[in-house]
């Protein structure tokens, strides 16, 4: 049989979806279902004194539930456990839920909402990570920060003498909308006495699980939680599910009936979760031929009003802020802070894309006062095997930085467009009329697969494989497809692994009651960690099959369905089980936030060619080159259609999507007024990837979900600078900022 | 408001209904209808995620109240693929990456399967000014133009 991976199977459940009979969890409906509503804080932070049920409407005819009516604890089960499902006297953000209503008329719910009124007795309140520094107010525990890291590596301080040259330099992204254009929704179904079911759209079933354990105080058998298709997750159905899960849950707890809770899109927008807005300060040491000799970085975000994810985001974000680069002293440090915003969640690259975009922005700065060129200046510190990251891990795997940067920058004809667009720049602004810059620039960064440090060895993940009595082989993962590929990149690891054909493979339907934990859908860890469990799981099964003596080692797939079958028959149901085992020597300090911060990282080279409008102040994106070392690539369609993806999302980061905040609330909260890129945005997003197999993934695989949100936003900024000669350290760079900068400084804005 | 009777054909079955008149199409035609291919992802004509035809127009089904398609033949993603047989738009979604997540793909599906109605040799430019009113966030839209592409090859192979 040919090997299956490395090929583009189609996509398992392609024609469910072209069909329109995919269905997603508003596609479900119950007998006698009650639609419900959430009704939230109209202030940023303070008491609740009243609430009044107004209008026209007939309330006895509603279920309503309150912080008092549930039955557990009121919070959601995730890291500090801080966050309530339900406001319990006091808010700490704009659209914090404090009750929900339900009713069997979904058109009466949304205006019964409209007819609760929430009395707010004001406390002060801070919105942006700065008020939280400067402590404006104390908004959470003793000085809102949720959670610091401190990075050490050589000796920083003595490193300031030995420097030719100190660069400073500060950076800010902004915050950004998951925008899955399926919104948030969860059915419920739950009874005193019997537990609770609930059908939802998400990444992470386990999670939601874990939350509504404590929910409702019920062992965990009494809770059941279903993956129904979901419309794209980016991060944003990794936490977030839980609370819209426990809500609808709690209605069905009181009602007795089945409840649908959906959001529409401008409540998901203004309520759910979006990236993490971030500021980072550098300050490095380089020699004169263009060594770095230390790296000073000091890493901020903004967590919101509750602690949900934000720790291990900064982590991430901190692990990265490095690079991939080899310097012998190296400090970090990183602060989560609150604000009274709603809660910043996961986010494709979860804190690597702020970290990465300060760095590679600062790279090129470095350059320009070394008086080298952006790339010979990142081939003087690229990292090499045997080399140490930040974290000081050694590098054991065979990394080439040098030769990916050679390769992106001839496929995107990087020098020679570098040299006739400056040619060009320069000429049509002689006379004052307005005319199109047009610039190019790159850059070079890693994205550490799986959860960081020992996270995968607490985990410890579950996979199982199970036979039928018609041959076929059942993969149990908890695992969830939001679009990435999971169903069809399994299918191809079992049956590489069982060399039987990729039709007989079922993946199953994610739903706890089912399936094991296999851990959560993040951190580019599904191919890597997961799919290595399956590949051993149905590697188990085989062998059971070899064992019992009905299976030779070398067979045919029909052989193989025969060997099931009669395995059935003979001795009953045919279970294997793998569980995650770290690769041998990983080591990681929890402490120190020193060692093995990933088992592998998949090493990339972005390059972005610009044109900047001088009479609208308009930058677009005219080509773009994502050139990547991902391990093997299992399903080259599905891969590059993660890039491709990536970019996309990236870009609109970059140049489009804006987040307007007024008192702690999204203002833009529609698809009209904040922006993502459309058909005609996007340029052509050229992939191409170098192949170089991971001992510990199935088939060589690494991971590769977040890897295409780090590179293109400084790729772009980068370009702009060669473009118009300004340095911006601002995202998104909306036209308006480029007007001013140019109504500022004509003279700097030019090519 | 009180309900009246509209009628109009979908995927050319006739059908009558009973319903507010400034209804959504897109309501009757998931909520009354249980077809539910047709999505929605922002309610206000952004996304052409409840994209569906209108008497040969492709339009935004959370636009349009059921009123105003009385006497209307309408076209939804269920009525695209003919009986076991897939679109030639269809299949090439399949093939070549055009579909992950799925929830934009029947818009996608419908706007593809209307430009090629008009336009059966679409430039890229064609394909991108087609399909500018339905949003993804998934695919950065190349393989959905790729799928397109590759649809236009299959139909006049």
């Amino acid at each position: 049989m040919d090997h299956p991976i490395g090929k583009s199977f189609p996509r398992k459940e392609g024609r469910k979806k072209v069909t329109g009979q995919a269905l997603y969890v508003d596609d479900l409906s119950f007998p006698d279902m009650l639609h419900g509503a959430t009704v939230r804080s109209p202030s940023p932070r303070g008491k609740i004194t009243n609430i009044t049920f107004g209008g026209d409407i007939p309330w006895d005819e509603f279920t309503v539930v309150t912080a008092k009516d549930v039955p557990g604890a009121n919070y959601v089960a995730l890291i500090l456990n801080d966050q309530p499902y339900l406001a319990d006297g006091f808010v700490n953000h704009a659209e914090e839920p404090v009750l929900l209503i339900a009713h069997r008329d979904k058109y009466l719910v949304e205006e019964a909402r409209r007819n609760v009124v929430i009395e707010i007795e004001e406390q002060p309140a801070v919105f942006t990570l700065e008020e939280s520094l400067a402590k404006k107010a104390i908004v959470w525990g003793e000085d809102n920060i949720f959670k610091k890291f401190l990075v050490d590596k050589g000796n920083v301080d003595d490193a300031w003498a030995l420097a030719d040259f100190i660069v400073e330099g500060e950076y800010e992204t902004g915050a950004q909308e998951q925008l899955y254009i399926e919104n948030n929704g969860a059915i419920a179904i739950a009874r005193p006495g019997e537990g609770v079911t609930v059908w939802g759209s998400m990444q992470c079933p386990y999670y939601v699980h874990k939350a509504l354990v404590k929910l409702f105080d019920l062992p965990e058998e009494k809770i059941r939680i279903i993956q129904t298709e979901t419309g794209g997750g980016f991060g944003g159905k990794e936490e977030y599910p839980s609370l819209i899960a426990g809500h609808a849950a709690l209605l069905a707890w009181k009602s007795g009936k089945p409840v649908k809770l959906i959001y529409d899109r401008a409540e998901d927008m203004v309520a759910t979760t979006k990236r993490h807005p971030s500021r980072t300060r550098h300050k490095t040491a380089v020699s004169k031929d263009g060594k770095l000799l230390a790296m000073e970085i000091d890493f901020t975000i903004d967590g919101g009003a509750y602690c949900t994810l934000s720790p291990v985001v900064l982590s991430r974000g901190t692990i990265h802020a490095g690079g991939p680069y080899s310097c012998p002293n190296v400090r970090i440090h990183s602060r989560a802070v609150a604000t009274n915003v709603p809660p910043h969640g996961a986010f494709r690259g979860f804190g690597a894309p702020q970290s990465i975009f300060a760095l590679e922005r600062h790279m090129d700065q470095c350059a320009r006062v070394a008086g080298l060129t952006p790339e010979e200046f990142r081939r003087r510190n690229f990292i090499h095997e045997g080399e140490t990251t930040a974290t000081s891990q050694v590098i054991r795997e065979r990394v080439d930085m040098d030769a990916l940067l050679n390769r992106a920058l001839q496929l995107s004809d990087y020098h020679a467009k570098r040299e006739r667009f400056a040619r060009e720049n320069a000429r049509s602004n002689g006379d004052g009329s307005f005319g199109i810059k047009r610039g190019i620039g790159f850059a070079t960064f890693m994205h550490g697969a799986g959860f960081t440090g020992s996270g995968e060895v607490y985990l410890q993940s579950v996979v199982s494989a199970e036979a039928t009595s018609e041959g076929t082989v059942q993969i149990l993962a908890a695992s969830t497809e939001i679009g990435q590929g999971t169903n069809t990149i399994f299918s191809q690891i079992a049956s590489e692994a069982l060399g039987v054909d990729f039709e007989m493979i079922d993946i199953i339907q994610p739903d706890t009651g089912r399936v094991p934990n296999s851990g959560p859908t993040v951190a580019s860890r599904t191919s890597m960690v997961v799919g290595k469990l399956v590949e051993s799981a149905v590697t188990a099964l085989k062998q059971t099959l070899i064992g019992a003596g009905l299976l030779s080692e070398a067979y045919t797939t029909a052989a193989f369905r025969a060997a099931c079958r009669e395995y059935v028959t003979r001795f009953g149901p045919l279970k294997t089980s793998a569980t995650y085992e770290p690769p041998p020597n990983v080591h990681w300090d929890d402490e120190k936030y020193q060692g093995d911060a990933y088992g592998a990282y998949a090493w990339a080279v972005y390059v972005a060619e610009v044109s900047y409008d001088e009479l609208t102040y308009e930058a677009r994106v005219e080509d773009f080159v994502a050139l990547q070392e991902v391990g093997r690539v299992i399903n080259p369609v599905l891969a590059a259609g993660q890039i491709e993806g990536g970019v996309a999302q990236a870009i609109g980061f970059t140049l489009f999507e804006n987040v307007v905040w007024k008192d702690g609330r999204m203002a833009n909260n529609q698809m009209t007024n904040y922006i993502i890129p459309t058909p005609v945005d996007i340029p052509p997003i050229r992939v191409y990837f170098e192949e170089n197999p991971y001992a510990y993934g199935p088939g060589g695989a690494k991971g590769i979900g977040e890897l295409p949100m780090d590179g293109a936003a400084p790729a772009i900024l980068n370009a702009i600078e060669n473009a118009t000669g300004a340095s911006f350290t601002h995202i998104p760079l909306m036209p308006e900022q480029l007007m001013e900068r140019y109504e500022k400084e004509p003279s700097l804005v030019q090519g | 408001m009180k309900k009246s009777q509209v009628s109009f054909k979908v995927n050319g079955d006739a059908h009558r209904v009973e319903v507010f008149p400034m209804a959504r199409l897109l309501d009757v035609l998931r909520e009354e209808m249980q077809l539910t291919g047709t999505k929605e992802g922002c309610g206000e004509g952004e996304c052409g995620a409840c994209s569906v035809v209108v008497d040969g127009r492709i339009v935004n089904s959370c636009l349009v109240p059921v009123a105003q398609v009385d006497g209307s033949e309408i076209r939804t993603i269920e009525g695209v693929a003919n009986d076991a047989d897939l679109h030639a738009v269809q299949q090439a979604f399949i093939e070549h990456g055009g579909a992950q997540c799925g929830i934009c793909t029947p818009g996608m599906v419908l706007a593809a399967v209307d430009l090629l109605e008009r336009n059966p040799q679409p430039s890229e430019a064609d394909i991108r000014t087609a399909l500018a009113g339905n949003l993804c966030r998934c695919t950065g839209y190349m393989k959905i133009f790729e799928s397109v592409i590759r649809a236009v090859d299959n139909a006049h192979r």
